[in-house]
C-alpha cells in the first residue's frame, strides 16, 4: 500500500512537470500575474522609464494581455532576456509570453516549438553607419567591422548579404543593444545592423543621432511578433486575439478616449458591439471576462495609438507607420474578424 | 568432559541483514545505492517524457547541418556554410588558446609576485600585495569587461590613421597598429613555401598543417637535442680533467645557424599590416575580445598563484635558506637551487585547481564577444537549433575532457617533482 502511494506520488510528480507546459491561461489566472519576457532595454519597444516602469511597443502587448486576462494592466512582471536567453526562457516556462521584438521564422515556428500569435510590427535588417564614413550603400561596406546581436536572425541574414554579395566582414558579436551602441560609438565597429527599427531606436538616444545615418538596404524580412510555447492553444489564442482587438479597436476607432463610453451600452456597429462585449458571448468562448477587450484596449490604447505613443513620428525615434499601417491604409496590418 | 570444537551451526536469515553488525553497513549502502539509481534513473527518463512531449527528441542531427554564422577568430579555415561541427571545432581551438596563453601568463606573473611579495623591500611587497588584494577581490568578470572597455574606450580607431593629419600612428617603426579593434603586429610569411598537409579530408574536422612549421620545429628540435649533447661532453670533461671548455658559441651556433638557413631557404619575410578601406590588412590581428580575456583571466589568476607560490616558499624551513646562505650561495641562487625546487610540491597540486579554473573561467568570453565554444556550441548554435540539451552535454563533455586533460599532465609533472623516499 505504502509503496503505491510512492510511486503514485513519483508518477504525479513527474506528470505535474510534464503538464507544467498546458494551462497556462490557469496558472497566470491563478498566480494573478503574467510573466512576460521583453528585451533588456530598447528604447520604444521595451525599456524601463526613469521611475523604473516598464513602457514601449512590446510592452504595451504584455500589459493587454494582462488587462485582457486580469482585468489589470499593471499585474505584469517583465523579464527581461537577451537574444540568447529569451527562448529557454519561454520554453522552460519561466515566462508566459515573449514580446521581444521576435523574427517569425519557419525554424522557430516548427523546430524550436513556439507559436507566433500575430505580427506587431513588420520590419527588416538595416545598417547604421556614422555619416563621417562616407558611405552609401552596404554593398560598399567590403572589409568592414560589424557588430552583431549574438542569438539573433540578424546574425544569419549578415552572413547570407554578405556572401551573397561576395564582400568580405569582421563580425564582432554582442549580447545586448547597450553593448553594441558602446562599441559602436567607440567605432570599435564600422556599422551596426539590426532591425531598422531597432536601429532608429538606438539612434534616438545618441548625443547626436544626425551624425549617422540607416544605410538604404533593407536585407531581410523581419516580422515581429509576439509568441507562445507550442501545444499550449487556449493560451495562444488568448494572446492571438488580445493583439487582434488592438488592431481591430484600430480599424473601428475605438480608442483610450471613446472606449467608455463606447462599452457603456450596445452601440450601432454590432462589431464593435462583439469586440466590446456589450453583444455575443467572445470573452466567454476564451475563457475570460466579457469586457477583457475593452481592459485591453483600455490598458495603453489601440494599436494605432501604441504605435503613435511609442515609436511614432513624434517621438525620438520618429518612425513612419509604412508597412504597418492599417490595410485599409496601404499597410499589412490586418485583424481576422471578430465574429 | 567434552569440549565444543566446533561454533553453533546456524542457518543465514533475511533478519541478520539488518540486525547483524557484520552485514548492516552492507546493507544501508546497497539500499543507498539502489535509492540513489532511482532518482537517477527517474530524472532522466522525466527529461526524456518532457522533451517528448515537447516533441524535441534528443538528437545530435544538427551537428551536420550548415552554421550559417560567421565567426570572427578562427584559427582554421571556416565560413558560414561549414557545419555546426566545425564552427564547435574552432570554438573549442579558440578556448585552448586563451586557456594555453592565460596559463603561462598566470604562472609567470604569479611566481614573479609570490617571490617579490616575500621580498624585504617595503615598496616591492607592498605594491605586489596590493596587486594581489585588488585582482582576488574583485570578480573575474569584471576584470574581463573593464580591459575590454578600457580597450575599447582609450586606444584610436583604426579611421584615426587616415587622412591628411591623423591623430593616431603605427608604433615601433610603423610596423604595429594598436588599435581599439585589436592590436594588429608583422606576420611571419615565407616566399618559397612548403605548403600544407590537409588532414581529414572534407569532413568537419579537417585541419590544414604548415609543413613550414614542422620543418621549423624539427630543426629547432634537432638543434637543441645538439646543443644538449655538446654540454653533456663538456660536463665529462669538466669531470675528468677540471677545466670547462668553453662552449657558448657552438651551443649557440647549432641552434641558430640551421634555423637562419632554413628561414632563408623558405623565403623568410614580414608581412606588416597596413591600413586599407575600412581596416587594417595583414599582419597577425590580435583582438580585443582575445586580449582583454586573457589578460583579465592572467592577472586574475595569477594572484592566486601567487599566493600559492607565496605558501609554498614559506613552507620550506628557514634553516635551508641559512645552511645554503652557510655555504656562500648567493641569494638569488639559494631561491632557485634550494628553495623552489622543494617548494614545488608544495605548490604544484593547488596550481592544477588554479589552470582548471583558468580555463573553465575562460567560458565568460562571451562577455566581450570572443568565440570560445560557449559562444559558438553553447551559444549561437544553441540558439538556432534550440537543442538545449544536447549542445550543453557536448559543451560539458567537452570543458570535462580538457580539465581531466590539465590535471592528467599537472599530476605527471607532480610525480615528477615529488620527494623520492629513498
Amino acid at each position: 500500500m505504502k509503496k503505491t502511494v510512492f510511486l503514485g506520488a513519483l508518477t504525479v510528480a513527474g506528470l505535474a512537470a510534464g503538464a507544467a507546459a498546458a494551462g497556462t491561461l490557469d496558472d497566470v489566472k491563478a498566480r494573478g500575474k503574467l510573466n512576460c519576457g521583453v528585451t533588456t532595454g530598447l528604447v520604444g519597444f521595451a525599456a524601463p522609464d526613469a521611475n523604473g516602469e516598464w513602457s514601449g511597443f512590446d510592452v504595451a502587448v504584455c500589459r493587454a494581455v494582462a488587462a485582457a486576462v486580469l482585468g489589470d494592466s499593471k499585474a505584469v512582471e517583465f523579464v527581461p532576456t537577451t537574444g540568447k536567453t529569451r527562448f529557454t526562457a519561454l520554453a522552460s516556462g519561466e515566462i508566459d509570453m515573449l514580446a521581444r521584438n521576435t523574427t517569425w521564422t519557419f525554424s522557430r515556428d516548427v523546430d524550436l516549438k513556439f507559436t507566433f500569435v500575430g505580427v506587431n510590427y513588420y520590419d527588416g535588417q538595416g545598417f547604421m553607419v556614422p555619416k563621417s564614413l562616407g558611405v552609401s550603400s552596404a554593398k560598399e561596406l567590403d572589409g568592414s567591422t560589424v557588430c552583431i546581436q549574438t542569438g539573433t536572425t540578424t546574425e544569419l541574414n549578415l552572413a547570407d548579404f554578405f556572401r551573397a554579395n561576395n564582400i568580405s566582414y569582421e563580425p564582432v558579436p554582442i549580447e545586448t543593444n547597450a553593448e553594441g551602441q558602446q562599441q559602436y560609438l567607440a567605432g570599435a565597429c564600422d556599422t551596426y545592423t539590426t532591425d531598422a527599427s531597432g536601429l532608429a531606436s538606438t539612434r534616438a538616444t545618441f548625443e547626436n543621432p544626425g551624425d549617422h545615418v540607416l544605410l538604404p538596404e533593407i536585407i531581410s524580412k523581419e516580422p515581429l511578433g509576439p509568441l507562445v510555447r507550442h501545444g499550449d492553444d487556449e493560451w495562444g489564442d488568448v494572446v492571438r486575439w488580445s493583439l487582434n482587438a488592438l488592431i481591430t479597436a484600430e480599424e473601428l476607432g475605438v480608442t483610450s478616449a471613446n472606449i467608455g463610453e463606447m462599452s457603456a451600452a450596445a452601440g450601432d456597429n454590432p462589431e464593435i458591439n462583439r469586440l466590446l462585449g456589450t453583444e455575443g458571448n467572445l470573452g466567454e468562448m476564451l475563457g475570460l471576462s466579457a469586457d477583457w477587450a475593452k481592459n485591453a484596449i483600455s490598458a495603453d490604447g489601440n494599436f494605432g495609438e501604441i504605435f503613435e505613443k511609442h515609436l511614432g513620428e513624434s517621438t525620438p525615434i520618429g518612425l513612419a507607420r509604412g508597412l504597418n499601417a492599417q490595410w485599409t491604409e496601404g499597410g499589412l496590418i490586418y485583424s481576422p474578424p471578430f465574429r | 568432559m567434552t569440549t565444543l570444537s566446533d561454533p553453533p551451526k546456524e542457518g543465514f536469515q533475511l533478519s541478520q541483514l539488518i540486525y547483524d553488525t557484520r552485514y548492516r553497513s552492507m546493507t544501508i549502502q546497497i539500499v543507498a545505492l539502489i535509492g540513489f539509481l532511482v532518482l537517477i534513473g527517474w530524472l532522466i527518463s522525466n527529461t526524456a517524457q518532457n522533451l517528448a512531449d515537447l516533441g524535441k527528441e534528443p538528437s545530435f542531427r544538427f551537428l551536420s547541418e550548415p552554421a550559417g554564422y560567421d565567426i570572427n577568430q578562427r584559427l582554421l579555415e571556416y565560413d558560414s556554410q561549414d557545419t555546426h561541427l566545425r564552427a564547435a571545432l574552432i570554438g573549442l581551438l579558440n578556448t585552448l588558446l586563451v586557456a594555453v596563453m592565460g596559463c603561462i601568463t598566470a604562472t609567470i606573473i604569479g611566481v614573479t609576485v609570490g617571490v617579490m611579495r616575500l621580498s624585504n623591500n617595503w615598496l616591492v611587497s607592498r605594491l605586489t600585495a596590493v596587486y594581489v588584494e585588488m585582482f582576488r577581490n574583485v570578480p573575474v568578470l569584471l576584470w574581463i569587461v573593464f580591459i575590454m572597455a578600457v580597450l575599447i574606450e582609450t586606444l584610436p580607431a583604426p579611421r584615426d590613421f587616415r587622412g591628411e593629419t591623423p591623430t593616431a600612428s603605427m608604433s615601433l617603426n610603423e610596423t604595429v597598429a594598436i588599435t581599439n579593434r585589436g592590436v594588429y603586429v608583422p606576420e611571419p610569411l615565407f616566399s618559397r613555401s612548403l605548403g600544407d598537409v590537409h588532414l581529414f579530408g572534407n569532413s568537419g574536422l579537417r585541419f590544414d598543417v604548415s609543413l613550414d612549421l614542422i620543418a621549423i620545429l624539427l630543426v629547432l628540435g634537432l638543434g637543441l637535442f645538439a646543443s644538449n649533447r655538446i654540454k653533456k661532453r663538456a660536463d665529462s670533461i669538466q669531470e675528468s680533467t677540471g677545466d670547462r671548455p668553453t662552449t657558448w658559441y657552438l651551443r649557440l651556433g647549432v641552434v641558430v645557424l640551421p634555423l637562419v638557413a632554413l628561414l632563408f631557404a623558405l623565403g623568410f619575410y614580414l608581412g606588416y599590416p597596413e591600413l586599407k578601406g575600412f581596416n587594417f590588412r595583414g599582419g597577425t590581428h590580435l583582438r580585443n575580445s582575445l586580449i582583454a580575456l586573457w589578460l583579465a583571466l592572467s592577472l586574475y589568476t595569477a594572484a592566486f598563484i601567487a599566493e600559492i607560490v607565496r605558501a609554498g616558499i614559506m613552507a620550506i624551513n628557514k634553516g635551508q635558506t641559512e645552511a645554503a646562505a652557510a655555504l656562500g650561495l648567493r641569494s638569488n641562487r639559494i631561491m632557485n637551487l634550494v628553495i623552489l625546487p622543494q617548494a614545488l610540491r608544495v605548490i604544484i597540486p593547488p596550481l592544477i585547481s588554479n589552470y582548471l579554473n583558468l580555463t573553465k573561467n575562460s567560458s565568460l568570453a562571451i562577455a566581450v564577444g570572443y568565440m570560445d565554444i560557449t559562444g559558438t556550441l553553447g551559444g549561437i548554435t544553441l540558439n538556432q537549433t534550440g537543442r538545449e540539451l544536447e549542445t550543453l552535454l557536448l559543451l560539458m563533455l567537452c570543458y570535462l575532457i580538457i580539465s581531466l586533460s590539465i590535471s592528467a599532465v599537472m599530476n605527471w609533472y607532480n610525480e615528477s617533482v615529488k620527494l623520492r623516499e629513498r
